[in-house]
């Protein structure tokens, strides 16, 4: 399976490298792709995977090395030259037109001049005879977050490619529709095409891949067949040192413990035409736990987040309670102010203004809640109190920086999350809500950031964490609720909680489903 | 009857350009830049227009090079904004002070003098036909470019595999980017295609509508070509029946203060905009296809990485 009868690869590449600034993001990498392989690219985040893919599809110009194609020499300098030499892309954030049909988005990538009419026909039988049935008459900002996937995949195969580039493909399904692409892919290494896999997701990789690839820091660390391989020890290869496991002590009496944050039948309307609209959710997090929310990207969680962080507030205020009083009705700041924090999904632009240092960062988010501490006597920041205050949470998360105070946006991703989060449980909060934790941060700080959520809770704090990794929900949380479609369902505690199980309600299965008196989505 | 006509032709008259002009913009927000420079290139076309004329004294000249001073015009904002990414709205705004300005500069020679008029259709035979006669076959050529530019724009955008690429780019420039589509290159024919309607428009002022040239004689039209396309939600139709809407309120109004109809002038004179912006609002009321047509990438710089 390494190389075909005249001993050449499809794709080879020699020594590519790629600099941003003073960052090597591509150090001299190699790679070979035989035919009908799947190929993994493993690494961290961070680690250069999207860059060598970039490169390789051209979006991205490399600054020295060479790649082959079928033992040619190639410069592949645009995404058209790509397709042409036989290279597709499923990107992990997806390229669709919204506002176009998923026919009109086939047809665009099409350069045969083939009317929409018959690619619409052509979209549906190449569909269907994959297993991944699409409607090409639908608009794409209707659909969710799987379908357009599917929309994608079509999308590549119908330009008949022989290698397939999939960048994260699976971070956005449940666990069974990536059961259907895996099967579609076995389908596609059958007819001899090539696939280069990118994932961060081991159980996957050793599932379905032939050979492996791993990246650490923009360089080759190892070649390997993941199937010889244990997940510890893709994992060490990927990160380069053991990771700290996440130590969660169960614990009992939680049902008696005080209710600290309640929402109550809280729903919203959707806010444009594309987005969810939140359908009677009910849901309290008491002293001491860690509930997790689970959920394919673009359910409501985004939506959820809004309402009970107050960036939007509700008409009933006691659909949102914190501490038992009502906060439906308050602003960020006052829901702050009766001893919550909350930690939003974006951390440049949202979690922190990037131009802005850390300390000034700091006393964005606190100078309301803790402005005894922080401003003195006429509105005079008090900087002393802050550089320590900055400090002190630095040293707590272990936040890595390259300047005493640097701007937010130059710290790595993971160490600006560590940061952030740190702000917020610096406070000691009693209420910790949390969306999307470690999304695009390495092991290490994700480790950590897991760890220091726990520990909150135990200390007798309620937490709430809204997150996309079914791993990470497994590993810190004591009871699981899945949003579906704007609704959430009842919480699973963990003991009976499976992937499986809750796969299903990601995928919308109604048991455990709250009662909602909605119409049936 | 004739009293009826006469109004009706010159409501075409005062439509013409706001509705070119309009159609020019809207193919260029499509494709997710937005000019801010349209009054520029209208005056400047203007003033070409009347140039060309004027001393050739062939209309016609002068109505080429009113289309190519607009292009010539928004290739200096093309190239600010594409190949430099500068500021969109900045530039687009010191495109219009620019176009002001250096007509008023150019046009020195041109103040007082008499000008050149298109003539309008004559067909005999159908021209002298009652009523609808004049309607149909005996305004100005523009009057009928016009019509025949909104059908085409209309049909280019929405059956065409070129407009629907053009769209693509206007709903997310780094998706169509990443399909091979190049971007840069569509916005430069789009910003070009632009400039030449408003300076197509610029050349009906001082060709067809008052031929002569006089300083600022645009006044304000770009503006209003602008915001139709805006409360049209991007869509062709609706920016013939907001510039026909405008024009009609603009005569009636008109009439209204020759009458001396006790109402302060003042009103009146709002009257067309007013009116315009409420039917506009009244028929893009579905929110959900305001959203479809509404070009996301819109005035945002597309710089690809490499």
């Amino acid at each position: 399976m390494s190389a075909d009868q005249d001993g050449t690869n499809l794709l080879e590449v020699r020594g590519l490298t790629k600099i941003f600034g003073t960052l090597t993001a591509c150090d001299h990498v190699d790679l070979n792709i035989a035919r009908g392989e799947i190929h993994a690219l493993l690494g961290e985040n961070g680690a250069g995977k999207s860059t060598l893919v970039k490169m390789l599809f051209g979006s991205l110009e490399p600054n020295s090395g060479q790649i082959f194609w079928n033992g040619e020499p190639v410069r592949i300098t645009s995404p058209g030259v790509a397709k042409k030499l036989g290279i597709g892309m499923v990107f992990q954030h997806f390229s669709l037109f919204e506002a176009l049909t998923a026919a009109e988005n086939i047809a665009l990538s099409l350069d045969d001049g083939s009317p929409i009419g018959s690619i619409a026909a052509k979209a549906r039988a190449l569909s269907y005879s994959y297993g991944l049935p699409l409607d090409p008459d639908s608009l794409v900002g209707d659909l969710s977050v799987g379908e357009r996937q599917r929309i994608e995949i079509i999308r590549c195969l119908l330009q008949a490619p022989q290698l397939i580039i999939l960048d994260e493909p699976t971070s956005v399904l449940t666990p069974q529709e990536a059961d259907k692409l895996f099967e579609t892919l076995d389908r596609l290494r059958a007819e001899g095409k090539s696939i280069l896999y990118i994932s961060h997701r081991l159980e996957e990789v050793k599932r379905i891949c032939d050979r492996a690839t791993v990246l650490r820091h923009g360089k080759v660390v190892g070649h390997c067949n993941p199937r010889d391989e244990t997940a510890a020890s893709l994992a060490r290869m990927m990160v380069g040192s053991e990771v700290q496991a996440v130590v969660r002590a169960p614990v009992a009496g939680l049902e008696a413990a005080q209710p600290l944050l309640e929402i109550r039948n809280l729903s919203r309307k959707p806010a444009t035409p594309f987005s969810i609209p939140l359908r009677n959710i009910s849901l309290t997090v008491r002293a001491g736990e860690v509930i997790g929310i689970a959920g394919v990207a673009g359910n409501g969680q985004g939506e959820f987040f809004e309402s009970v962080s107050g960036e939007v507030l509700q008409q009933d205020a006691a659909s949102v309670r914190i501490r038992s009083k009502d906060a439906g009705g308050l602003s960020i700041t006052g829901r702050r102010l009766l001893g919550a924090a909350f930690v939003p999904e974006e951390r440049l632009g949202h979690g922190a203004a990037p131009r802005m240092k850390l300390s000034e960062n700091l006393l964005l988010s606190r100078h309301a809640t803790d402005g005894k501490a922080f401003v003195g006597i006429g509105g005079i920041v008090g900087s002393g109190a802050i550089q320590t205050a900055a400090q002190r949470i630095i040293k707590a998360m272990d936040v890595r920086k390259s300047a005493p105070d640097p701007e937010a946006a130059a710290l790595s991703g993971g160490n600006l999350q560590k940061f952030i989060v740190g702000r917020e449980l610096d406070r000691s909060p009693s209420v910790m809500v949390v969306n999307q934790p470690t999304w695009g941060v390495d092991a290490g700080a994700a480790a950590r950031i897991r760890q220091a959520l726990i520990e909150l809770s135990r200390s007798g704090s309620a937490v709430l964490v809204i997150s996309q990794d079914l791993d990470e929900l497994f590993e810190i949380s004591d009871a699981i609720a899945v949003m579906h479609n704007g609704e959430l369902s009842k919480p699973m505690p963990i003991a009976e909680a499976t992937f499986e199980r809750i796969g299903l309600l990601m995928g919308g299965a109604e048991p455990g489903h709250a009662e909602h008196g909605l119409e049936i989505a | 009857m004739d009293i009826a006509v006469n109004i009706l032709l010159t409501i075409a008259t005062a439509a013409t350009p706001l509705l070119i002009a309009a159609i020019g913009e809207l193919v260029v927000e499509r494709s997710g830049v937005l000019n801010l420079g349209v009054e520029g290139m209208m005056i400047m076309g203007a003033v070409g227009g009347f140039g060309a004329g004027y001393l050739t004294g062939s209309p016609w000249i002068g109505l080429l090079a009113a289309i190519a001073m607009g292009a010539l015009f928004s290739l200096l904002f093309a190239v600010m904004t594409l190949s430099l990414a500068t500021n969109q709205v900045a530039t687009g705004l010191s495109l219009t002070l620019l176009g002001l300005g250096l007509s008023g500069m150019m046009g020195t020679n041109f103040v007082g003098q008499p000008g050149v008029r298109l003539p309008n259709l004559d067909i005999p035979g159908l021209t002298s036909f009652p009523v609808i006669g004049r309607l149909l076959f005996g305004q100005d050529p523009i009057f009928y470019i016009s019509i025949a530019l909104t059908a085409a724009v209309m049909w280019f955008l929405f059956k065409t595999r070129t407009g629907l690429t053009l769209r693509s780019i206007g709903d997310s420039h780094s998706s169509a980017h990443a399909l091979g589509i190049r971007v840069i290159r569509y916005r430069y024919l789009s910003v070009i295609f632009g400039g030449a309607c408003a300076g197509l428009a610029g050349g009906h002022l001082s060709l067809v509508y008052t031929p002569q040239w006089v300083e600022n004689m645009t006044a304000g039209r770009g503006w209003i070509a602008l915001a139709l396309v805006v409360f049209a939600s991007w869509r062709p139709w609706r920016v013939l029946a907001g510039a026909y809407i405008f024009g009609a309120v603009w005569i009636g109004q008109l009439h209204a203060q020759a009458f001396g109809i006790p109402v302060p002038s003042q009103v009146l004179s709002a009257l067309p905009y007013l009116a315009t912006v409420v039917v506009l609002v009244l028929i893009s009321r579905n929110k959900r296809l305001t959203m479809m047509n509404t070009p996301a990438s819109l005035g945002q710089p597309f710089v690809p990485d490499r």
